[in-house]
């Protein structure tokens, strides 16, 4: 396989990023996750919310084909929905903790005198087990998506901020830095056009792996009950739901169960995907 | 601009720039001064450590300088604010090493030529390409480069972008810091020819550090040998290489290969390597390894002697060792 790729045309980005099969089996997996819950409405047309007593904990089958919960609601029409809950809680962390994590990390980079103080609270909050300071933060913020969205960025940011930190410490000692210092160039522009696009890859890779982890994590606070408001289902809240009918209606917990596991794996195989991919030294390789 | 062409364009006063580390102060370079006369290639020659580098960047004020004046075009470059210093770095631009690392990966050379016309606002961003076109024909590439990346380019390509980067904004002034080092003997010919004809061209004012004394003397027209972080001898080139007056530039002279085989010259090999410059000797800092060292040397720093026009030798026995031509 190698002496074909030497031969031809380098390949371009998202033929190398596919070209493994484990990555393009997660990444059809996750498209289809998607696809699905973003046309929920299409697919399952039953009201998420729509109780019946008849209904109770039926299994799967031809009326319900994920069955009905202990409401009676239609579990494959709550699974899609919870499913776009889920996964914009787990994009808004990642889009997030990655906002705040580049700024802490090239405002340390940059700023000698911010360096430490910044460093420190990074260490101080990267100590703390991730859900404890969760639930710490959602206690303190309230469960509503923003605030569970707010408390997980602020709990992924300090990973970020590590990583473009060694990363501006190493670029903006470069020779091209120092040509655009003598050329003009303003701080903003040195620390956007030089140091930021330098380091996109590495930062891409790691908010992949933020928004699975946002989603465990998301449902991890539902399941404990300080996570976002029950009425508007997650998976996890779903799965918390469905724990106490574990005797008599086991798919309850099982279906979103499958839905995070099968998610957070596509995730971070496309994750290791886009390392790979990314790094030129890894992609030669593949 | 209303000031005596005679007048140096660049006036370096009693320059130094230390380093506070955990072990100590570095004395990277210590209380430097010579002129560079306006349209001339002035080099700057000394081994590994001897300070050459850190001198250019603190020309530029990429390095801030400790103490000491920069007289650019008579104004004192080391007393101006950040907006002042901007402005006056239009006027003097540098030109790095590495063709790798001094080029942007993720910028298409365009841009990079761009960047200091960009930070200046200079034109709109039709007539910056056309300026770039012009620049990358003026340092020998083609027009189409300017959609390229650097990892599309040679050494010697990479060069000619960094070049062409400098002389984007049209400066006096270059500091080219071991600009050819890097590059394959064939294409740093092809290197310095074009800095040549960009000084005609242009009428550039040049500061060439190197370590390699035969392109310092195909290209310069003076020379400043540093030792150490102190400067130990400066003058023409000419003179200077035919009849080196410091112990020290002697030694290095002598280092250079000659396309002879017949070894008719004597050679000065020196001992030792250069001391560490967390503490520099006392006196001339040259004494610990040079052949004709006495107790004088130890006492205190060598103050400049005249050794003929323009030359001036940092050496307390210049007398005793130096025949005049």
């Amino acid at each position: 396989m190698a002496s074909t790729t030497a031969i031809a045309e380098e390949p371009g980005f998202f033929t190398l990023l596919i070209s493994r099969r484990a990555v393009l089996v997660a990444l059809s997996v996750f498209v289809v996750i998607v696809a699905l819950c973003v046309l929920a409405p299409l697919i399952a047309p039953a009201d998420p919310a729509r109780m019946s007593v008849r209904a109770r904990l039926t299994p799967p089958g031809t009326d319900f084909l994920l069955g009905a919960d202990a409401f009676g609601r239609d579990v494959f029409a709550r699974l899609l929905h919870a499913g776009r809950v889920s996964l914009t809680i787990g994009l808004g962390v990642a889009a997030l903790a990655s906002a705040i994590g580049i700024t802490i990390g090239l405002a340390a980079g940059f700023f000698r005198r911010l360096d430490a103080p910044l460093s420190r609270l990074v260490d101080a909050m990267m100590a703390f087990p991730d859900i404890l300071l969760a639930i710490a933060l959602v206690s303190i913020l309230g469960g509503s998506i923003v605030n569970v969205v707010l408390a997980l960025s602020i709990v992924y940011a300090p990973r970020i901020a590590r990583i473009v930190r060694a990363s501006t410490l190493v670029i903006r000692e470069l020779p091209y830095v120092e040509a655009a210092v003598a050329l003009g160039s303003s701080t903003f522009t040195i620390m956007t056009t030089h140091v930021l696009r330098n380091i996109l890859s590495p930062i891409i890779v790691q908010a992949t792996f933020i928004f699975a982890y946002a989603m465990l994590a998301e449902a991890g606070l539902s399941f404990l009950g300080v996570g976002i408001d029950p009425s508007t289902p997650s998976w996890g809240i779903m799965i918390n739901e469905g724990r106490q009918y574990i005797d008599q209606a086991a798919f309850l917990i099982l279906f979103p169960g499958i839905a995070i596991s099968v998610s957070v794996l596509a995730l971070q195989l496309i994750g290791d995907g886009l390392r790979d991919a990314l790094d030129p030294r890894l992609a030669k390789d593949l | 601009m209303g000031r005596p062409v005679s007048e140096p364009l660049l006036q370096i006063r009693g320059l130094s720039k230390r380093f506070e580390t955990t072990r100590g102060t570095v004395h990277a370079v210590s209380n430097v001064s010579f002129d560079i006369p306006r349209g001339s290639i002035t080099g700057l020659v000394g081994e590994s450590g001897s300070g050459k580098t850190t001198l250019g960047r603190a020309l530029l004020r990429l390095t801030e300088p400790s103490e000491g004046q920069t007289i650019f075009d008579g104004q004192d470059l080391n007393t101006l604010s950040a907006a002042g210093l901007r402005d006056a770095r239009k006027r003097m631009q540098i030109i790095f090493q590495d063709p790798v690392s001094s080029l942007n990966p993720r910028l298409r050379v365009g841009d990079i030529i761009a960047e200091g016309l960009r930070a200046h606002r200079i034109g709109t961003s039709k007539s910056r390409r056309e300026m770039v076109v012009a620049l990358l024909e003026e340092v020998g590439l083609q027009a189409d480069h300017g959609n390229r990346f650097p990892h599309e380019f040679s050494g010697g390509q990479r060069q000619r972008i960094g070049i062409a980067r400098a002389l984007a904004l049209e400066p006096d002034f270059i500091v080219a810091d071991e600009s050819v080092s890097a590059l394959d003997v064939s294409i740093q010919a092809q290197v310095l020819n074009l800095l040549l004809d960009l000084r005609e061209r242009r009428n550039l004012t040049m500061l060439f550090i190197a370590h390699d004394l035969s392109v310092v003397e195909y290209l310069c027209d003076q020379i400043v040998v540093m030792y150490l972080g102190r400067v130990v001898e400066s003058g023409p080139a000419r003179p200077l290489y035919s009849n080196p007056a410091h112990p020290y530039t002697r030694a290095l002279l002598s280092a250079v290969p000659v396309p002879d085989p017949r070894p008719l010259r004597s050679r000065t090999i020196l001992k030792g390597d250069i001391p560490s410059p967390l503490a520099p000797p006392s006196g001339c800092v040259f004494r610990t390894r040079c052949p004709h060292a006495i107790d004088i040397c130890a006492l205190e720093a060598p103050e400049p002697v005249s050794v003929g026009a323009a030359r001036q030798c940092y050496c307390k026995r210049t007398e005793d060792l130096h025949v005049p031509a």
